[in-house]
């Protein structure tokens, strides 16, 4: 039976409750939130407190609730404190609305009086006689300094394989993107690095940005004045929830028509239909990682009825033939619409085959993109995509093809329009020129898996539930790091001395030395050496901007989790340790490029690096902006209050590829089928279309959700969406645990059975630390080094009859029913 | 009863600790008996008024009836099931209650009699009447509210506490 809090009261917050502005980490949205905190001891009456209602009173639909998950007690400043996280009903993000993770925030803290999030780091931990010891933060930054000193000193910094974020919110923030770049990019020139959530160091959206369009270039508002709302490739009920809740739902109601392209029916779907009725819904389900095939043919029929904007095409965008050929770090030439149009050329009727679609829904999806109105006005569309096609097929000429769309109606940097990628988590990147780091970008996983790394660098990552071919990438890090964890062994009783040459004999052996920077013990944490705790938005102030760009600070309300700290100062005592080491070494020129290290806050680190290249914005200016904050890019200061910048491009001036010419450039897209290695032959070898999935539930924060009563009660084990026929067929019932395999290895779930699920499709949720979908991702990649997440296949067969969590569990259909 | 509020609260936030538990409460006794004027015995749990809600005979299988718990401004349904289920209550233990304000943002759900569910109109949450009100997909952060109910020998049908927190109030017991 389901989970029950047993809780029927909470404190109330008292009218003097310490009111902090909070943006919430876990996605893109970045709702506000206002944080209060008072004392222990302290509470406010039914009359009189901080929400300034009467709470002897039922409140309305709407209405403000403190639910028992927005309650927790922490630390602040030493003292245990009782905390309240409520959406903020000023906030244009989300206007007082929660999703079921953001609502989740203040539960999710640790808190040694309610005991929850127990499973976060409080001290820097040392592998140490076959265990991790904890230990101070000098002893351990010792350790990590004086091996990879040694290291990148005589082995040079090829040796040194980072993992680091390159977003905002949880982990990340300008604060932590900068000290961690600075670190890594100004003292050091690393170049054998990777992000969280692919295998190199690299844009996403390489040609949108090649193209001069950066991926975040709307208001969240241009959903609420569009015509349609054409999505690819997310799911953003789910995903950007309060985004569509606040944002599209209303557009919808304004008589917008939503498109969507996706393999999968998912909830958005249904949710859209709800809103909008049937008939202004258009879902187009295509053949998996077909998508350029139907964006080319979408632009093919725009062009040939001459719905383009015309204007602005002669206006923004290049006119002279070719102005970059295709080559090795670009994957398809750019140039004018009609040097594209040679290439991206196809039939209503070729793509409806190849997608396998109606032609005639595709020539409404067209329509609905870009015939004028009856009284000839332009249409307006706001296309957003997402994993889709970011992690589908081949990534650099399909987004393209599809950014092809918006600048062929002219849809980019005007009101109701845009074309943006929906996003994850919230950005927050600042760091020293990448430049180094090349163009493909090393491929870092074949490069670990190749034996190649003495020292590993990990922050905030945990490949081992989130990378492509998993399973071989987890068994060679295990075996390396295993080789190290003998040697330390073996070295047990020594000097510093003795125990560095040890770990160096060990990584000159074909082992690897990892640190793993997180806020918990991860998965890949356990084949490391030293754990390094950090912590979290609002256990310091964070400063990251969300999918319109908009910034703002979230603020410090609690303390840091025991010793833990935040990763800007972490990379600092990495920096400070690593100059004293090269000195010890004997190379003061070297160690010379760690200075520069000296902050005491979060806030020393953002005025050394956000503000050194915005110089209006400092914290305090930001507070003062509150929860609404200012979109970037910030363009002034005035009347105390930092001026924003709604929306990009709204000059038709395009920048983002660095030509002086300004003009954007479109896409020559060749439709080549399956494009990277490998793909074409799983797909004809297996049953099963894999689909990779997100669910709402604990889509970035899953981690933490591992230790959440009310998660694991709802899924106790990965879900994997299937057709009720071919769980017959195959004598799965549901909630049965199953087995994927494919040639890179096998992952397992629960059988959840699905309506909507296509025969012969699957769709198995992303990053559960239970079953790791990217056990059976194929290690193809595609030109850039993208990932494919999406495009996998394999087969299924049942492991074991539904365990007891499994039995208790609702299996009914995720969509609403009136 | 609203008198009782504030000596109520502070259990509820003792009871909402979990591990801890112990060591925690003795820490607000301590904090109390700086006022020693105003610290008095609190119950350990809310006083739930034990309402009759009808008769096991009113009940018709798959055919909700409006019920309001624990006042009149908290409404919730009581079903039959067709089958038992686990925490039902009654000879067959197949009745249940649930509130029937989401525990979103407070919306009215709505029963779909097709496949046993409760559904908001607000944002889109189920949740399922078979499963003790488990969230099938939504937004709140907790399962529905559910009534405990208890069946005499008459067949009379009486709810007398709750699972979870209501939406709209600090206290289930206002
Ligand atoms: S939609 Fe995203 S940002 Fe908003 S509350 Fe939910 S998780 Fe947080
Ligand atoms: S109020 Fe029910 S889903 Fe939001």
């Amino acid at each position: 039976m389901a989970y029950k809090r047993q809780i029927d009261r909470l404190p109330i917050p008292p009218a003097d409750a310490k009111v902090q502005n909070v943006t919430c980490h876990y996605c893109i949205v970045g709702c506000g939130y206002k944080a209060y905190t008072w004392p222990r001891n302290k509470q406010g009456t039914l009359e009189n407190n901080a929400f300034g209602i009467n709470l002897g009173e039922q409140q309305p639909a709407d209405g403000t609730w403190l639910a028992p998950s927005m309650y927790n007690m922490v630390r602040q400043n030493g003292q245990d404190v009782h905390l309240a996280v409520v959406p903020d009903h000023e906030c244009v993000v989300n206007s007082g609305l929660a999703s079921i993770r953001g609502a989740r925030m203040a539960e999710n803290r640790p808190s040694r009086v309610t005991g929850t999030q127990q499973q976060r780091l409080s001290d820097p931990l040392v592998w140490r006689n076959g265990v991790w010891q904890p230990t101070t933060w000098n002893d351990a930054l010792d350790l990590v300094a004086r091996v990879t000193a040694k290291i990148v000193n005589e082995y040079g910094e090829d040796e040194l394989v980072v993992s680091m974020f390159d977003h905002g919110g949880s982990a990340g923030g300008y604060e932590n993107t900068w000290a961690t770049g600075k670190l890594y990019f100004d003292s050091m020139k690393v170049k054998n690095c990777r992000i969280h959530n692919r295998p190199a160091y690299n844009s996403e959206v390489h040609s949108s940005r090649d193209m001069g369009v950066g991926e975040l270039n709307y208001s969240y508002s241009d959903y609420e004045v569009t015509d349609t709302i054409f999505m690819i490739g997310a799911n953003s009920l789910e995903t950007q929830t309060n985004l569509f809740l606040n944002h599209m739902v209303p557009g919808l109601r304004n008589g917008a028509k939503f498109i969507m392209v996706d393999p999968r029916r998912t909830v958005t779907v249904n949710a859209a239909e709800e809103v909008a009725g049937k008939d202004n819904v258009l879902h187009l389900a295509i053949t998996p990682g077909t998508d350029m095939a139907l964006f080319n043919a979408l632009l093919t029929y725009i062009v040939d009825n001459g719905w383009t904007d015309n204007d602005f095409i002669a206006a923004s965008t290049f006119q002279g033939g070719e102005a970059v050929a295709e080559g090795s770090s670009q994957p398809a030439g750019l140039g004018s619409l009609n040097y594209a149009m040679q290439t991206c050329r196809t039939s209503i009727e070729e793509a409806a085959g190849i997608c396998g679609v109606d032609a005639a829904d595709i020539v409404k999806a067209a329509e609905w993109i870009a015939k004028p109105h009856d009284d000839g006005a332009r249409r307006k569309c706001v296309t957003a995509y997402e994993k889709g096609i970011i992690w589908g097929n081949d990534n650099y000429r399909t987004i393209g093809a599809l950014v092809n769309i918006s600048l062929a109606t002219g849809n980019i940097g005007r009101e109701g329009g845009g074309c943006c990628r929906l996003g994850g988590h919230q950005e927050g990147y600042y760091r020293p020129s990448d430049a180094h780091v090349g163009r493909p970008a090393e491929y870092v996983d074949q490069l670990l898996i190749k034996g190649g790394g003495k020292v590993y660098h990990v922050w905030a990552c945990d490949h081992y539930k989130t990378t492509l071919n998993a399973s071989q990438f987890k068994r060679v890090l295990k075996k390396r790091s295993d080789m190290v964890k003998e040697a330390m062994d073996a070295a047990a009783g020594g000097t510093r001395e003795e125990l560095v040459d040890a770990i160096v004999g060990a990584v000159n052996a074909g082992g690897i030395f990892v640190v793993d920077v997180d806020i918990i013990h991860s998965q890949i944490g356990q084949n490391a050496h030293v754990l390094l705790p950090a912590c979290e938005s609002n256990e310091m102030n964070l400063t990251s901007m969300n999918g319109e760009r908009r910034m703002r600070l979230s603020e410090r309300y609690m303390d840091p989790f025991g010793n833990s700290k935040p990763d800007c100062l972490i990379a600092a005592g990495v920096a400070q340790h690593m100059e004293a080491a090269l000195r010890d070494l004997g190379n003061d020129a070297y160690a010379d490029q760690f200075k520069g290290y000296d902050w005491e806050t979060e806030e020393d680190a953002f005025m050394d690096g956000y503000n050194a290249g915005n110089p209006e914005v400092t914290y305090e200016r930001l507070r003062a902006m509150g929860n609404n904050g200012v979109q970037e890019p910030v363009a002034g200061y005035e009347n105390g209050q930092l001026v924003g910048t709604p929306r990009l491009y709204a000059d038709g001036n395009f920048d983002r590829h660095g030509r002086d010419d300004k003009k954007a450039l479109f896409c020559a897209a060749q439709w080549r089928g399956y494009a990277a290695a490998g793909k074409a032959r799983e797909a004809e070898n297996h049953n099963f279309f894999v689909n990779n999935v997100r669910a709402n539930i604990f889509w970035q924060n899953q981690f933490l959700d591992q230790d959440s009563d009310f998660v694991q009660d709802r899924f106790p084990y990965p879900f994997i969406e299937m057709n009720a026929a071919d769980m017959a067929d195959l004598g799965i019932s549901a909630g049965d645990l199953i087995e994927i395999t494919n040639e890179n290895g096998a992952t397992q779930g629960m059988a959840y059975p699905t309506d909507t699920a296509k025969r012969g499709q699957v769709a198995m949720v992303f990053g559960s630390p239970a079953g790791s979908q990217g056990n059976v991702v194929n290690p193809g990649v595609s030109e850039l080094i993208l990932p494919e997440y999406k495009l996998t296949f394999g087969n299924v067969r049942k492991l074991a009859d539904a365990p007891p969590q499994a039995r208790a569990v609702s299996f009914k259909s995720k969509e609403y029913k009136a | 009863m609203s008198n009782k509020c504030n000596r109520l609260v502070d259990v509820g936030r003792r009871q909402f600790m979990r591990g801890g538990a112990f060591a925690v409460a003795g820490a607000a006794a301590a904090t109390v008996t700086s006022a020693p004027a105003q610290a008095s015995p609190a119950n350990a749990q809310l006083d739930y008024p034990s309402n009759r809600l009808a008769n096991i005979a009113d009940l018709a299988v798959n055919e909700p009836m409006d019920i309001e718990y624990p006042d009149a401004d908290s409404p919730g349904i009581l079903l039959k099931l067709g089958e038992a289920v686990e925490g039902g209550a009654g000879p067959d233990g197949n009745i249940v209650a649930y509130s029937v304000l989401c525990p979103h943002k407070g919306w009215y759900l709505t029963y779909s009699a097709e496949d046993r569910s409760l559904n908001c109109p607000g944002h889109f949450s189920r949740f399922d009447a078979e499963v003790g009100g488990q969230q099938i997909w939504g937004h709140a952060t907790q399962n529905l509210p559910q009534f405990t109910l208890r069946v005499d020998a008459k067949g009379d049908i009486y709810a007398e506490g709750c699972s979870d927190l209501i939406f709209g109030r600090p206290s289930n017991v206002l």
